[in-house]
């Protein structure tokens, strides 16, 4: 027991000698959640539009001080003519056009239907359908209100409620995204170099003709780690909770659980890129492609899995952090207890052990 | 009893079309308390030959024992008891003399207190910096360190792999004056060194050459085995020399050493006969002394024969 203490200790020392290695470590999950949380953001806020008004009659001014009245959109450009419209958006400086055709209050009463065109910028996809709906939205809203008094024959319409986010921000989802990201980096990263230096240094060299078995070396190098990753899960729901107003909704005893049980599988496939590996590129590079890739890619924190093709799908399911990520949404998120997470779980706590398994087997307790 | 006993120990590396052959089923045996040097130049197998013993490769054949455990079956006891320093400096950089000194104790299930007299000759010149990180020092004080650190927990046997190689001339004299000291303490030491001249500091020596022991032998025996009669031969024009005296009936091998040619002589010839055949051939007053044989004489000789 001493020995392994003294170990730890030894593991400690590197970790805080190596200063800017360190401020990295528990700088980065940090500057993820803000730069996550204000700058690299899905939602569509303050997009500049322009109004080709050819009406200018008192239903289009209550349409155009609707629109800018939101937060969506900002109207910077008026324009005068059809011409205008496409050298707006080959200036890139306008993301929608709203145009109101010529005598549309008098269509309006007298035909009882009147046009509005939108022109979205589509060179990005996502935006260009975000703005149409919002700006549908908001004219449906004005006419739903013009038509109060009416009554209509046969009407159907939506009631839409948006649970657990009501607000519809991007933050309750890269939140959990995030701490699958900076957990698998600082641990599987971390732990994999970490060992594979021990290799290139020649110390386990020495290490190895001694009394302290292996299997003491390899948990006493994940030791370090897995504090240092309780402080990173600290500080980003600190920081989710009190900068980016993201509520932990459910247990925060089952979170910080199921965060440690993500850490540990992470600590383990670092483990055993290091028993495969001899030098810290190597290891570097397996980290990055075998475990940050598909975090990103797969765990369904930037891309939808429902939206894949079938082999990435069934590539997802053995990916850890896809089923942390899932966890981590229903129970911070949603608020739901271990019944509603008990099957992720058991998968996760089965890839644990299987790859811790597999590292202790592999690892050489010989140099070749 | 032998400390250590090596048993037709074989190695090899590569698959089978690039198999190198490091160690071609070598014998010897290291007496208890031995001072024993195995030397022979780079890519001799000293290396391979160090891991084996410390249970850090498996051979590919044959057997081999340390304080009379098998380095394969017994590792695990064979770990506990020997000390080890590699030949590149293994220690944490980033942690300072006394930390480093101190973990390794622990490691070994010892304090530093403890086993503080063995190592209090050699410890304590580099004590005064102890708090200095172990990355910052000189290649002398890291020897020093790295020797410390392998012996705090008071090995019977010590494997210490190319301690000198990169080690100034003083460090390496005072080294060997530490190892000699250890050796009293009945430690047995186990020392690999491509350096020739240190052979002689050793009890006995092995002298090692691709992979085969050429000769085990103390320093004297090794020169005694040297029969041939052997001169040193000097002259302005070095390069034109070695040719004439290559064509020498009498000479059966010559090579530059240093500032002169050795010239191993067939039986029967002398200086004087390699002075008269080089008058003879237009040199005036050729430099000719008949020398003993060092070490590295009997290893090139020995080498020869080999082959």
């Amino acid at each position: 027991m001493k020995q392994f203490i003294s170990f730890v200790k030894k593991e400690f020392h590197h970790i805080a000698r190596d200063k800017r290695t360190l401020f990295i470590l528990l700088g980065m999950p940090i500057m993820q959640i803000l730069i996550f949380g204000f700058a690299l953001t899905n939602e569509v806020k303050n997009s500049k539009i322009a109004i080709l008004d050819q009406s200018n009659d008192p239903s289009t001014q209550a349409l155009r001080s609707e629109l800018d009245a939101s937060r969506y959109f900002d109207i910077t450009q008026d324009l005068h003519s059809y011409q205008e419209i496409e050298a707006a958006f080959k200036k890139g400086k306008i993301k929608m056009a709203v145009i109101f055709p010529a005598r549309l209050a008098n269509d309006l009463d007298h035909f009882n239907t009147a046009q509005v065109q939108l022109v979205a910028d589509a060179s990005d996809p996502n935006v260009a359908n975000t703005l149409t709906n919002y700006a549908t939205a908001i004219i449906l809203d004005y006419q739903d209100r013009i038509t109060n008094n009416r009554r209509l024959p046969y009407t159907i319409k939506t009631e839409m409620r948006m649970l657990y986010n009501p607000q519809l921000k991007g933050a309750y989802s890269f939140v959990p995204g995030v701490m699958a990201m900076v957990l698998m980096l600082v641990c599987t990263l971390m732990t994999a170099i970490t060992i594979v230096r021990e290799k290139e240094l020649g110390t386990m060299e020495i290490m190895l003709v001694s009394p302290m078995q292996p299997f003491k070396i390899v948990v006493a190098k994940a030791v370090p780690y897995l504090l240092l990753s309780i402080v990173n899960i600290s500080s980003i729901l600190l920081l989710s909770v009190f900068v980016l107003d993201v509520p932990v909704n459910g247990s925060l005893l089952l979170l910080i659980f199921e965060s440690i049980l993500f850490t540990l599988t992470c600590l383990a496939f670092g483990l055993l890129i290091s028993t495969k590996t001899d030098s810290q590129q190597t290891a570097m590079f397996i980290a990055l492609t075998g475990m940050f890739l598909p975090t990103i890619m797969l765990s369904g924190f930037m891309f939808p899995i429902e939206n894949m093709p079938l082999p990435l799908r069934i590539l997802s399911n053995i990916v850890p952090a896809k089923w942390f990520y899932y966890i981590v949404k229903e129970v911070m998120i949603k608020g739901l207890g271990i019944t509603a997470v008990w099957k992720e779980t058991l998968i996760l706590t089965g890839m644990l052990l299987f790859l811790l398994v597999l590292s202790i087997r592999n690892f050489k307790i010989r140099l070749a | 009893m032998n400390a250590v006993i090596v048993n037709n120990i074989s190695k090899q590396y590569g698959k089978k079309k690039d198999l190198i052959q490091a160690l071609k089923g070598i014998f010897f045996e290291v007496k208890q308390g031995e001072l024993f040097g195995i030397i022979g130049p780079d890519g001799a197998g000293k290396t391979s030959l160090f891991r084996i013993l410390t249970t850090l490769l498996l051979p590919d054949g044959g057997s081999a024992s340390v304080d009379g455990l098998d380095v394969v079956k017994d590792f695990k006891a064979i770990r506990h008891r020997v000390g080890y320093m590699p030949g590149r400096f293994s220690l944490y950089q980033d942690l300072t003399i006394e930390e480093n000194l101190e973990f390794f104790a622990t490691i070994f299930n010892t304090t530093v207190k403890e086993n503080y007299d063995l190592i209090k000759d050699i410890y304590s010149q580099i004590e005064p910096f102890k708090n200095r990180r172990a990355g910052k020092l000189s290649g002398g004080m890291k020897q020093k360190l790295a020797l410390s650190c392998a012996l705090i927990h008071k090995p019977s046997v010590l494997f210490l792999d190319e301690p000198t190689t990169g080690v100034d001339a003083v460090s390496r004299k005072e080294f060997w004056e530490m190892l000699r000291s250890l050796k009293e303490q009945g430690i047995t030491i186990l020392v690999s060194t491509p350096y020739m001249d240190e052979a002689s500091l050793c009890d006995r020596v092995a002298l090692i050459q691709s992979g085969e022991i050429l000769s085990v032998d103390s320093p004297e025996g090794v020169i005694n085995a040297f029969k041939h009669p052997l001169v040193a031969v000097k002259d302005n024009n070095m390069l034109q020399l070695l040719n004439d005296l290559q064509r020498f009936e009498g000479v059966q091998d010559a090579y530059p050493f240093g500032e002169y040619h050795h010239v191993v002589l067939k039986d029967g010839f002398t200086a004087n006969a390699v002075s008269t055949y080089l008058q003879q051939h237009n040199y005036h007053q050729p430099d000719v002394q008949t020398i003993r044989a060092d070490i590295e004489d009997c290893f090139i000789a020995l080498m020869k024969t080999g082959e």
